[in-house]
């Protein structure tokens, strides 16, 4: 228990560092656009391809449990647009991200620090926490929630284009589905959690790579907990959040 | 000038440095070598400010650095280039990107100064053509040179060497020890140097200092270890047979 709570102080140690007024804010807007190309454009893909399988599975699933003379086949294209936008699309996206970005993050910053890039930043005088991590955690906070929009749309797609295949459906009346009851709230809710599990993902996986220590096995090691621990905090953050936002 | 007074530092529990006073001149290169694990790497991370001394306090010329705080200590950084084991270098950046890095950060210069400060510095290691390669691609030897020049980029007062011929073939080390004394004697720079390669030791050691497990053992130059009686140091310059004959032919 006391070892969670150091961990904590040193997380939060660590993000006033990070918070630490930028050296110059010009080579941050440069270092910013890198990331949000290695963390964010390259994770379309694969939020794209799950995204569009999850949309096709769900509107399957919505099909056969809902199959009843007294439920309107549109519900199914409802159902999958508000599971799309209140779950999916943020907090499974999310974790599917702390899996590819965070532990792309941790091992990215662990190889620094054990191959001594760290200290040489230090002992420029540099602030390595911010220059190596604010970049990170502003790229992800901004480009995470364009995924999520991503993802509505494509899942949503996903939906049409296997009602239009199997013919469980008029596709007219998942269209009529997913315009049906539309509060425009949920993706804005959607998109505030997606922020916030961004800033989890990218500064948990930069504590756990910082604080490494030893050879390339422990690198590895840091890089598990990343997942793990990013993973842990997003669920406990979505409880919170869903509370907070919806309740 | 670079001056360490009563230095001792523990890791959990195990004390790696003990009461080490030692003093590196300036416009010299200055080694301190030791066996592995003798605290060389734990001293000259601790004289540049990496690990903090449990007790002592390090002068960098009248300034004491030790007293100061993380915002005062940044001036000193400035003035401090250091070139690491294994380089350093920063991987997802080019060579360029990798000596222009200071720059960036600390000047005000335009990009056409930066660029033909650079182009001096790998003029001066003598690394051309290599602008647009990432680490991955470059030599052990060209790593350290394109280190050089990152370090000296922003014409330091101070320069460490951690062990900057570990990895290299002799006649690159030998190379890469000219070139830092070269470079120390034009810029007039207190150069401090972590080694155990005996041709450094041989080549460029106008002050040594030896590390015993922990402990400041002997001072002195390289000439003065030809003809030093401390059993210890012998041990460790004088390992192999050959070496031993060479000494006892010197002797006589």
């Amino acid at each position: 228990m006391f070892k969670i709570f150091e961990q904590i102080g040193r997380y939060c140690q660590l993000m006033g560092k990070v918070f630490a007024r930028p050296e110059k804010p010009a080579i941050y807007g440069r270092r910013i656009m890198y990331e949000m190309e290695a963390l964010g454009f390259n994770s379309i893909g694969l939020t794209a391809i799950i995204s569009v399988f999850i949309g096709a599975v769900i509107t399957l699933q919505m099909s056969i449990n809902l199959e009843s003379p007294f439920i309107p086949k549109y519900l199914i294209g409802y159902a999958t647009r508000e599971t799309m936008i209140l779950e999916f699309s943020s907090t499974v996206v999310a974790l599917i991200l702390s899996g590819k970005v965070g532990s792309n993050i941790a091992s990215e910053i662990g190889t620094m620090r054990i191959t001594e890039q760290i200290d040489a930043l230090e002992i420029m005088g540099v602030n390595s926490a911010s220059y190596l991590i604010l970049p990170k955690i502003v790229a992800t906070v901004l480009f995470f929630p364009l995924l999520t929009l991503l993802s509505i749309v494509i899942g949503t797609i996903g939906g049409y284009v296997i009602a239009y295949a199997t013919d469980i459906m008029i596709p007219a009346q998942y269209v009529e589905g997913l315009l049906y009851d539309f509060r425009p709230y949920s993706i804005t809710y959607s998109l505030i959690k997606m922020a916030v599990f961004a800033f989890i993902i990218t500064s948990v996986s930069a504590f756990c790579g910082y604080y490494a220590k030893g050879n390339s096995l422990e690198v590895g090691k840091a890089s598990t907990r990343a997942v793990v621990a990013s993973s842990i905090v997003i669920m406990i953050f979505n409880l919170i959040l869903t509370q907070l936002l919806l309740t | 000038m670079i001056k360490g007074e009563h230095i001792s530092k523990s890791f959990e529990g195990r004390t790696v440095l003990d009461d080490i006073s030692v003093e590196f001149d300036t416009g010299k290169t200055n080694l301190i070598i030791g066996r592995s694990g003798s605290g060389k790497t734990v001293l000259l991370k601790t004289l540049v400010g990496l690990h903090s001394p449990d007790e002592g306090r390090i002068f960098y010329d009248d300034v004491c650095y030790t007293d100061l705080g993380f915002a005062e200590r940044k001036d000193i950084r400035k003035d401090i280039g250091m070139i690491f084991q294994g380089g350093a270098l920063l991987d997802s950046s080019t060579v360029v990107e990798n000596v222009m890095l200071p720059l960036d950060l600390f000047t005000e210069q335009s990009e056409a100064e930066k660029r033909e400060r650079v182009d001096f510095c790998l003029r001066r290691v003598r690394l051309e053509g290599a602008d647009n390669l990432y680490p991955s691609e470059l030599s052990g030897g060209m790593i350290k040179r394109v280190a050089i020049a990152r370090a000296i980029v922003l014409n330091p007062r101070y320069l460490f060497c951690d062990e900057p011929n570990s990895g290299l073939d002799p006649q690159t080390s030998v190379v890469i020890d000219n070139l830092i004394q070269d470079i120390t004697r034009e810029y007039n720079i207190t150069t401090i140097i972590n080694t155990h390669d005996m041709n450094s030791v041989m080549e460029i050691g106008e002050k040594i200092v030896y590390i015993h497990e922990g402990r400041k053992w002997w001072e002195g130059s390289k000439d003065d270890i030809l003809l030093s009686d401390n059993r210890e140091l012998n041990d460790f310059v004088f390992a192999s047979a050959m070496a031993k004959r060479a000494k006892q032919q010197i002797t006589k």
